[in-house]
């Protein structure tokens, strides 16, 4: 035991001397260069470096009133404190060792990201922060300094310089131009308001980040934030377009602040006091105004202020939006404003639409740039878009079939997607329908149309399980309309429980086709009735069509017959052990007496769906249809063998008659 | 033209021919809207109920040769009536007449047997009374088809009123003997009935006898040796000579025979057809 607590003393006492020693030989070799020892060769103005003739002159003074004036040289240019001359080419100085925070963010940034992939333009600190003139934000002559931050970043943000040539991916463009007359701009620029945001306002110093980062503080969820620290109560201003408790409970839906006012040019030109329409109707006044479409065809801009009319009833109309409410990508830049402006982007106000529109199918399919898929426009119109309340617009319910038929159609931009053996006509298919006929024949409003039932914004295919016209839905979206039924159905045989697989229980379509769902008094309903009942039912749908009712049934008029919801009931089914089934003791007499008046008990001992081939449920049926059969077929037989034998005796009496007949001639 | 003046024999009363006409129509009605609705599923069977329109017109039909079968086989009694008070028997021994009774008798057994040594060419031809074994059996199949059809067939049709004289569960035998008896009597009718009277190489194509009533004198002598027999006996043949059909009665014949014999061909090979898929197919 006392051995080896000698020897980690021992070895203790070693290891903490070396430590010692080292710290004590790099302390002193640290300073051994002074700062003055520095300057006596780069205090020289000419002194330039060997390979490229560039100056190394260090000027004593600015150095000593910059930040890091009371640092030495080598804190710094560590690889140049050498007892002889240093090398030729020293590192480049690691700003990391003292600000440590600050480098970790940068690296994160697109700046840092920019520069540990190589990129030759990518900054770094000194780029912005100058070398040994580094001077603190809060002096102005400091180059980020509040005033000279457009500057700095214009160095290399500004349109034509190395960086905005090389880096086609920023998508904005004229920064620092458009910012000069932007409201920020002048606010710092005309009239000398440190207040004024700049760019790192916004963008932050360190930490730039593109907007696409979810982390940025310029991303979508998050510009707000960054707005407010300056704009701090903006939401009262906007509370008159933006509900309050949107603002408050779900700000993802509000739309963010740039989607208005545009980035780097947030001016007043948004509003129709700078920007009017009447600006803007100057050329587009012109029915001949015309720019060549991508398809290489050419696309009117004339805009037609009569179909624009607040007469109609159109929307934003009457909210009095001006044109570039809509059309916010103009850019005072260019000549005209609004070339290249883009389609709108209506998510810009109706961010809540859009979310769910995104989710459809029409959403995912314009996402994938699909030629044939819908945006807002082609359904609300562009200029022309109405309340749905309103007759003449597309989306009022009289028009929707129209509408969804203008590409649900054979031979119309939906039908890519028609599938074989699909309905390949739901619009006169569902103008047949009880729906169709109400709504097209009758005007009655309240008939369930295409958007009753698939919705509006968040139309899914049927087999998507979000869908409302999914099996699993679509009890729930007839319901919104047919409540008493659903709630029959939900007391009867029929009823999913939870839980259970609801492919093995029928829903509201199984019985009434979707599109072409008839009056249930329509022959063509009636006689479908069986063929619905049967994908569950196989076996007593084949021994009713055994019966006279479904034998009759089979026959022209046969909807007349009793079908199975006749005896059985229809939505409140229920099994004929429930004292409540129409087929369950008196409820039977009275179910049949619906047909058969005076029908009594005995009467409804009839056997509906017996045959004769079940004997074990059956057998007077089993016995009687054999006695039947044996009967037939021995008087076939016992007659056909006659017939056999009588053959060739007939033909022979024939050509004998014929014979005698001769004769007698 | 040498030849003797062909005489003709009265078979069948007016009253008889028109009696079978009726026979003809209300069967072969029954026979078209019933098969319809026993093989509904089937085309031809759609065919025919798009043809009158609904199933309920065929089954307004169906009732009309029901009650026209009822007709007819009440009023048979008073042709029997009438053959019998032109003898001078008493009614049993007149039903069971050798030569002239409808009632199969041991005479019937003998000629089946001469019959069938004459098929096989065993023995000369039997020498026929009035009524052959095979007519009398396809009389007393019509007579037992009516009844057996025609009991059930009203349990069907009123089976509300029935049904408070017996239990409900037995509508479910009702129909399978109405409907197997139905198909062994349009079978029968179609196949057998056919061959034996119209069919069959000494009558093909046609037998007008049942249209025109009468028959050659030759032809008794030579198909039906009793009665001729009988008559000359009796003293009667002077009675039954008619004149000879006149020719829109054998048109007549002709043309309404043929359309009978054709829908009941039809029928009986649509439903051979239907019945051999159904059960090999």
């Amino acid at each position: 035991m006392k051995t080896t607590t000698r020897k980690k003393i021992g070895i203790f006492t070693g290891v903490f001397f070396a430590v010692l020693l080292t710290i004590t030989v790099s302390s002193r070799s640290a300073l051994s260069m002074s700062n003055e020892e520095c300057l006596e060769c780069h205090g020289d103005e000419d002194l330039t470096r060997e390979s490229n003739d560039s100056s190394v002159y260090v000027n004593a003074e600015i150095l000593a009133s910059s930040i890091h004036g009371d640092e030495d040289c080598i804190s710094c240019h560590q690889d140049a404190d050498t007892e002889d001359e240093h090398p030729s080419k020293l590192t480049k100085v690691n700003c990391d060792e003292c600000h440590e925070d600050v480098g970790k963010i940068y690296e994160e940034s697109i700046h840092g990201k920019a520069r540990s992939r190589g990129d030759a333009l990518a900054p770094y600190c000194y780029t912005c922060h100058g070398t040994h003139g580094i001077l603190p934000p809060s002096d102005p002559n400091s180059k980020v300094y509040v005033t000279n931050i457009p500057k700095t970043c214009g160095h290399c943000h500004k349109e034509g310089s190395p960086m905005t040539k090389t880096h086609e991916n920023i998508d904005q463009h004229n920064v620092l131009q458009n910012f000069s007359m932007s409201m920020h701009g002048k606010g710092l620029l005309k009239s000398g308001l440190i207040v004024a945001a700049v760019c790192t306002s916004c963008h932050t110093s360190h930490n730039v980040l593109p907007h696409t980062d979810p982390a940025s503080s310029i991303n979508r969820h998050n510009v707000a934030k960054t707005c407010m620290k300056c704009h701090a109560n903006i939401e009262r201003t906007h509370q008159k377009v933006i509900r309050k408790t949107l603002w408050e409970k779900e700000t993802h839906k509000i739309p963010s602040c740039v989607e208005c006012h545009q980035p780097h040019i947030e001016r007043q030109i948004m509003y129709s006091d700078s920007l009017t329409d009447d600006f803007c109707m100057k050329c587009h006044d012109d029915p001949n105004l015309v720019m060549a479409n991508d398809e290489g065809g050419i696309k009117s801009l004339y805009v037609d202020l009569e179909e624009y009319d607040e007469f109609r009833g159109t929307l934003h109309k009457k909210e009095k939006i001006a044109c570039v409410k809509c059309h916010s990508n103009v850019d005072i830049a260019r000549e005209p404003i609004c070339i290249n402006s883009g389609p709108v982007d209506c998510s810009a106000c109706h961010p809540e639409e859009n979310d769910i529109f995104q989710k459809s199918i029409h959403g995912k399919l314009l996402a994938k740039l699909d030629p044939n898929a819908p945006g807002c426009t082609d359904c609300h119109g562009k200029h022309a878009n109405m309340s749905k309340a309103n007759p003449d617009s597309p989306i009022n319910p009289i028009n929707i079939p129209l509408l969804c038929g203008s590409c649900h159609q054979e031979g119309k931009k939906a039908a890519v997607r028609i599938k074989k053996g699909h309905e390949h006509n739901i619009v006169s298919t569902y103008s047949m329908s009880i729906h169709g006929k109400g709504l097209v024949k009758s005007g009655l409003l309240v008939s369930a149309t295409c958007a009753s039932c698939h919705t509006g914004h968040s139309i899914l295919p049927q087999s998507d399980p979000d869908s409302t016209v999914n099996r699993n839905h679509v009890t729930a979206t007839c319901e919104t309309c047919h409540y008493g039924v659903a709630r029959k159905i939900k007391q009867s045989v029929h009823n999913t429980p939870v839980g259970a697989d609801s492919s093995r229980f029928p829903t509201c379509s199984d019985c009434h086709s979707a599109h072409g769902a008839a009056r249930i008094t329509e022959a063509a309903f009636r006689k479908q009735q069986a063929a619905e009942c049967e994908k569950c039912h196989q076996e007593q749908v084949e021994t009713y069509r055994e019966s006279y009712h479904g034998k009759a049934s089979m026959l022209a008029g046969g909807e007349r017959a009793a079908q199975c919801s006749d005896c059985h009931g229809s939505h409140s089914m229920l099994p004929a052990t429930d004292p409540d089934a129409t087929l369950s003791g008196d409820n039977a007499v009275r179910t049949c007496r619906k047909c058969h008046p005076g029908a009594n008990l005995s009467f409804t001992t009839y056997r509906t769906h017996a045959t004769h081939s079940d004997k074990e449920h059956n057998p007077d049926m089993y016995y009687v249809f054999w006695s039947m059969t044996i009967l037939l077929l021995g008087t076939f037989s016992l007659f056909g063998l006659h017939t056999l034998l009588w053959i060739p005796r007939s033909l022979k009496e024939r050509l004998e008659l014929r014979k005698a007949r001769k004769q007698k001639k | 033209m040498s030849k003797t003046k062909t005489i003709y024999v009265q078979r069948f009363t007016v009253f008889a021919r028109v009696l079978h006409l009726t026979v003809i129509i209300s069967f072969l009605t029954l026979a078209l809207t019933g098969m319809a609705l026993k093989f509904a599923d089937e085309p031809w069977a759609g065919a025919i109920a798009s043809f009158f329109g609904s199933f309920k017109v065929l089954g307004v039909l169906h009732r009309i040769g029901a009650v026209l079968t009822f007709a007819y086989f009440f009023l048979h009694f008073i042709l029997i009536y009438q053959n019998w008070r032109k003898t001078n028997k008493s009614l049993l021994s007149f039903l069971f007449d050798k030569t002239i009774g409808m009632v199969p008798n041991l005479q019937d057994l003998k000629e089946i047997g001469q019959t069938l040594k004459w098929f096989v060419g065993k023995g000369p031809k039997p020498r026929y009374g009035r009524w052959t074994y095979w007519e009398k059996f396809d009389y007393f199949a019509v007579f037992w088809g009516v009844a057996v059809i025609g009991l059930t067939g009203i349990c069907l049709w009123f089976p509300v009123w029935v049904t408070q004289y017996i239990p409900g569960s037995w509508l479910n035998i009702a129909t399978i003997i109405h409907s197997d008896e139905a198909l062994l009597a349009t079978g029968f009718i179609f196949t057998i009935h056919f061959f034996n009277t119209h069919i069959r190489p000494e009558k093909y194509p046609l037998d007008r006898v049942i249209f025109t009533g009468s028959i050659t004198l030759d032809e008794l002598k030579h198909e039906r040796p009793r009665e001729y027999e009988m008559l000359v006996k009796e003293g009667r043949l002077d009675d039954v000579i008619v004149d000879k059909p006149p020719r829109w009665l054998v048109i007549f014949a002709y043309v309404f025979g043929f359309t009978a014999l054709t829908i009941g061909m039809f029928l009986v090979f649509t439903i051979i057809y239907t019945i051999a898929t159904l059960t090999f197919g």
